[in-house]
């Protein structure tokens, strides 16, 4: 914890021992997946190839398939109104979808303003900014009970009104318009206000989708916790440090190494940039928290 | 648990004060967001909503703001607002003057809504209500300045009900008519076409939405023609009727005129030209064959 160590880029270990790819390949996954989802998106507007229509509050794929933001869907609920069944629909096939892969996993895998906030993440970190505004990863909690009584005060779909994420996904698809100031606030707000501000702290998207998944049987685990040198990469590169350490350290105390916390986004980047291969995805039911032996977590995980 | 012990006490306050910190400061978001949504809920004038839409105060809490509708459009009509539009972020709208409502007779925008912003019961194109044409300026209005534009009224696509044309006499010229579009609400769709087809440089017809370009009775208000022509007969009984008695020359004798108390009661009505009855609704030279 040292300047040298300071000087040295996250997983820079894991791309010495792993090579590059291996090292990035979660991060590659993700990245093909947002971009992915977002071009099936604009293949009909730029292409003339109606794969999706509509955006990531409700989509209609092939004329078949309906997804229904459960979220938006339970604001205007709670402003008392009831979507047609098609919207309901996909509001069952998106929530049954998260609450199995794990919810955050619509931030890391899918939202298109996780590419930004990442991006704001990672330069803080090449540029060395330091210092940031502190404040409760419980804001967005508050911030997501705060939408759905405003929703039901003022009858409004009340995030929508300043939500970016649709602001980003809807104007990339349909007109972007001033909708990329609002972007733009966000990285700067990231990048000089406050680490990972935005996502970590005040989105109630992903406070709601984090909720959603809270029992999600897929998770990331720490099976091999015993082999960690404490090199910090993966607190530093996750989105939510938080929900690491009890995992990752707690085995004197008897917790297993199943990442539980609800904020945990599924991302995989602890998994990328630890050299030691301490990180992998599991089921959350493989967490006995007693100590087992290296060969034998080793055999669990595959 | 002991809850008398400093330590908890300090843990107590120490949360009392983190979750009144929370609330105050979520709650001022809060307040910001609920003003702005109150806001948002006044449709600048000129923006319509797709045909089917509920009224603006259901229709922002049920719109999910997908863009199904805007899609489904085969003419491009409606749009997503982005945010520096006057109106609510994401939400359908149309700008007649730019591109008006086809009226579709599948309607395939309220088929495409996967929530009821658009009401799924609008069937009938021709009952949608996007708003209300309102012929705005009688002082630029090619007709009312008494030449045969006519245009709204030929686009129309509900003609002759939506828009007719009212024969006025021509006071400048003392001996020309004027055809006057005018519009009958229970007909309009509010499609915009005759707004987006106005010859003028600024539309002098505008479709409003309806609140604004309707004046509404009293509930408890009756019209008595109409009053009478449900009940098949006077509601009151006419000959006790208190009339005041009519100033006429001497000699001189008004057929068909309204007067109860001699029992002449439902000639007036008969006769063409109606309510006027014998007052003579053209100046002199006009309402006769030239």
């Amino acid at each position: 914890m040292s300047a040298a160590l300071h000087k040295k880029r996250i997983g820079a270990e894991a791309v010495a021992e792993k090579g590059w790819l291996a090292a990035h390949k979660w991060l590659i996954l993700r990245r093909v997946s947002q971009f992915g989802i977002l071009a099936l998106f604009l293949l009909g507007p730029l292409a003339g190839i109606w794969i999706v229509k509509g955006n990531l509050n409700f989509s209609y794929t092939l004329g078949v398939l309906p997804l229904t933001d459960p979220y938006v869907a339970l604001q205007s609920l709670a402003a008392g109104h009831l979507p047609e069944t098609l919207g309901l629909i996909g509001v069952a096939i998106v929530a049954g979808f998260y609450l199995v892969v794990g919810g955050r996993v619509y931030c890391s895998w899918v939202c298109p303003v996780n590419v930004v906030t990442d991006v704001a993440g990672w330069l803080r970190d090449r540029l060395g900014i330091k210092g940031s505004v502190h404040l409760s990863r419980q804001t967005r909690y508050w911030v997501l009970g705060m939408t759905l009584i405003g929703s039901a005060l003022t009858g409004v779909v009340l995030w929508e009104l300043i939500n970016p994420i649709s602001m980003l996904h809807r104007g990339l698809i349909f007109g972007l318009g001033a909708a990329w100031s609002v972007v733009l606030a966000i990285f700067l707000f990231d990048l000089f206000v406050m680490s990972r501000g935005w996502c970590g702290r005040l989105c109630p998207v992903g406070a709601f989708y984090g909720l959603l998944g809270r029992w999600s049987p897929v998770r990331v685990s720490a099976p091999q916790r015993r082999a960690c040198n404490d090199c910090m990469d993966c607190f530093e590169v996750c989105p939510e440090p938080q929900v690491i350490r009890p995992a990752l350290k707690g085995e004197d105390k008897g917790v297993g190494p199943v990442i539980l916390a609800a904020d945990c986004t599924n991302c995989g980047r602890c998994i990328d940039v630890c050299s030691k291969e301490v990180f992998t995805f599991g089921l959350r039911f493989n967490n006995s928290a007693s100590a087992a032996p290296l060969s034998a977590a080793q055999s669990e995980s595959k | 648990m002991k809850s008398n012990t400093p330590k908890t006490n300090a843990a107590r306050r120490q949360f009392m004060f983190d979750s009144a910190r929370m609330a105050c400061g979520v709650g001022m978001l809060g307040l910001g967001l609920g003003l702005y949504a109150k806001q948002s809920k006044a449709l600048p004038a000129l923006a319509l909503r797709p045909p089917g839409a509920l009224p603006e105060d259901d229709f922002l809490g049920a719109c999910i703001r997908c863009g199904l509708c805007v899609r489904d459009c085969p003419y491009n009509t409606l749009e997503l607002a982005k945010p520096e539009a006057p109106v609510t972020t994401g939400t359908p709208y149309f700008t007649a003057r730019n591109i008006p409502c086809e009226m579709c007779d599948d309607i395939p925008c309220v088929k495409a809504c996967p929530t009821k912003a658009l009401d799924h019961g609008l069937t009938d194109i021709n009952k949608a209500k996007m708003g209300v044409a309102v012929l705005i300026d009688h002082e630029t209005c090619l007709n009312f300045l008494g030449l045969r534009c006519d245009v709204c009224y030929r686009v129309c696509p509900v003609i002759d009900k939506a828009i007719t044309l009212d024969m006025v006499p021509n006071t400048r010229t003392g001996r020309h008519a004027m055809f006057l579009p005018t519009v009958h609400s229970e007909h309009c769709t509010g499609c915009g076409k005759c707004e987006k087809s106005c010859v003028l440089e600024e539309a002098a017809i505008r479709v409003l939405p309806p609140k604004l370009a309707k004046g509404e009775l009293g509930k408890h208000y009756r019209i008595g023609w109409d009053e009478q022509k449900k009940a098949g007969h006077s509601l009151i009984d006419e000959s006790k009727m208190v009339d005041l008695p009519d100033r006429l020359p001497e000699g001189a004798s008004l057929p068909g005129h309204y007067d109860p108390a001699s029992g002449n009661t439902a000639a007036a009505r008969g006769m063409p030209g109606s309510e006027a009855g014998a007052i003579p609704s053209l100046p002199p030279g006009l309402g006769g064959k030239p």
